[in-house]
């Protein structure tokens, strides 16, 4: 029988690293990510879990590691936040490329400058493009969860790509949570040890990472960008199974009282909760108001978003990022892409809130639907900015 | 041996374009960079070797005689047998002549 026990976020965090027996951890630690790689050292120095900790000089190497391990056939971890993502972002992009099933925990923060340790998503927006499978989870437990449905996916032979589970910095990271432990023999049984279809080994030799001429790189990123967007039945799959397992069922895109809803509010991350309370109080004035989270980033699930807001008029896209001198945030972006296409397209406003820890409470959605509603057109707007 | 990189489609990479023939940069044609080629004049070389030696890409072979012969597929026409040789015996020409 599976236990419940009330833990910080990020010590279950760590304790599933440790239950989806990794055999190499490098990090570096960088607030708000500080907790995780710490109680890692310690569960690796107590002798409850057999894997290198290798305490790196930079975020940089800590990937670099990583690729290099996961690459002899190891099981890699590693977590960061915000400048960390930056500095590493190099090699975040080589370990795609490669197709290396590394799973990274990204506790999201701003990005300098100014300099801020606070929650939002501009770090993982800055490498929106680098090839890895990338989820939002909403608490501690989907935190705990997504170590070994990460693993699962990443290392599945027709998949073979790095996975990126984005946490909110602080609000989840920092809190403590009811969280379900899974049984050892659960996590062996759905986590098998990882089968590497390549790996280093001097008895046969291949080469990693060689170069690419103009005549064959157009192909390379053909293969890649497909490996990506085929990864998808499995993630599904992946998800599937681990809900039959557990009873906590994943989708792509997942929807609040969003039947018969003419206004969906679209949100990403732990402000989902906070935005179901919302959703809630409108209902209850009578308002055909419904959510829909975007579990999903990449591959971006299109159809399941199309079918999640078909019956809307007006789409109010919340984003935790802006693109400068762009068309908003970037999700409104994706979103825009999506819908672009339909014969009957809602309209759709965005605004960029909850920057760099900045509280969004239920009754700041409430405001950002009925602005939306009351101003005509498309926009986009920081919301609550002081003028 | 590998195909040309230009002939190989995408399907056809291993997974993370994983190399699994060891040595197959022996099919790559490095010989396409030269703009210059060399022209080797028997009748002065004095069989030395030095050309061989010198030469970054062993391009050039020592016949059973003593003599050398480049080789074309490789030689990238960087000239340095050309300057090496005591003799004068290499002399680059452009690859349109």
């Amino acid at each position: 029988m599976a236990t419940r026990v009330g833990m910080e976020v990020s010590i279950a965090a760590a304790e599933a690293v440790k239950q989806a027996n990794v055999d190499v951890i490098a990090a570096y630690p960088i607030t708000p990510q500080t907790h995780i790689v710490e109680h890692l050292s310690e569960v690796v120095n107590n002798g409850e879990l057999d894997a290198e900790f290798i305490p790196v000089e930079s975020e940089h190497s800590a990937m670099s590691v990583c690729t290099g391990s996961s690459a002899a056939g190891a099981r890699s971890f590693t977590c960061t936040s915000s400048q960390g993502l930056a500095l590493m972002s190099e090699i975040v992009y080589i370990t795609s490329s490669l197709r290396l099933p590394i799973l990274m925990l990204l506790a999201n923060r701003s990005l300098s400058g100014p300099l801020s340790i606070w929650n939002d998503h501009t770090d993982v927006m800055s490498i929106r493009d680098c090839g890895w499978i990338q989820v939002f989870v909403e608490n501690g437990q989907e935190v705990y969860d997504h170590v070994f449905i990460g693993y699962r996916v990443a290392e599945d032979r027709n998949v073979l790509l790095p996975f990126m589970v984005n946490l909110d910095g602080f609000v989840l990271t920092h809190v403590i949570e009811p969280i379900e432990f899974l049984d050892q023999e659960i996590v062996d049984r759905y986590l098998p040890p990882y089968q590497p279809k390549y790996s280093l080994h001097p008895d046969h030799p291949v080469t990693m990472g060689a170069f690419a001429t103009p005549a064959l790189y157009t192909e390379t990123k053909k293969a890649q960008t497909e490996s990506l967007t085929e990864a998808m039945p499995y993630v599904l799959k992946a998800w599937q199974e681990f809900g039959d397992m557990t009873g906590r069922y994943y989708h792509p895109v997942e929807t609040y009282k969003t039947e018969g809803a003419k206004v969906v509010l679209v949100t990403q991350g732990s402000l989902s909760e906070t935005a179901t309370l919302a959703i809630d109080s409108l209902q209850g004035a009578g308002e055909p108001v419904g959510l829909v989270k975007i579990r999903l980033w990449r591959p971006f699930p299109f159809e399941e978003f199309k079918e999640a807001v078909a019956g809307a008029d007006l789409v109010v896209v919340m984003d935790r990022a802006i693109s400068y001198g762009g068309p908003g945030g970037p999700l409104a972006s994706e979103i825009r892409s999506a819908l672009y296409a339909q014969e009957k397209r809602p309209r759709i406003v965005n605004f960029i809130a909850g920057i760099a820890g900045r509280d969004v409470a239920p009754e700041d959605f409430v405001h950002m639907i009925q602005q939306a509603q009351e101003r005509p057109g498309e926009w986009y707007e920081l919301y609550g900015v002081r003028e | 041996m590998a195909k040309p990189e230009h002939e190989i489609t995408w399907k056809e990479l291993n997974v993370g374009c994983v190399i699994d023939e060891p040595g197959n940069a022996a099919a790559y044609r490095t010989g396409d960079w030269r703009s210059q080629r060399p022209v080797y004049n028997k009748d002065r070389c004095i069989r030395c070797g030095t050309c061989y030696i010198f030469c970054p890409d062993m391009a050039i072979k020592i016949l059973a005689d003593g003599y050398i012969e480049h080789d074309l597929y490789y030689c990238k026409g960087c000239g340095i047998c050309v300057e090496e040789c005591p003799t004068d015996a290499i002399t680059m020409v452009d690859e349109e002549e």
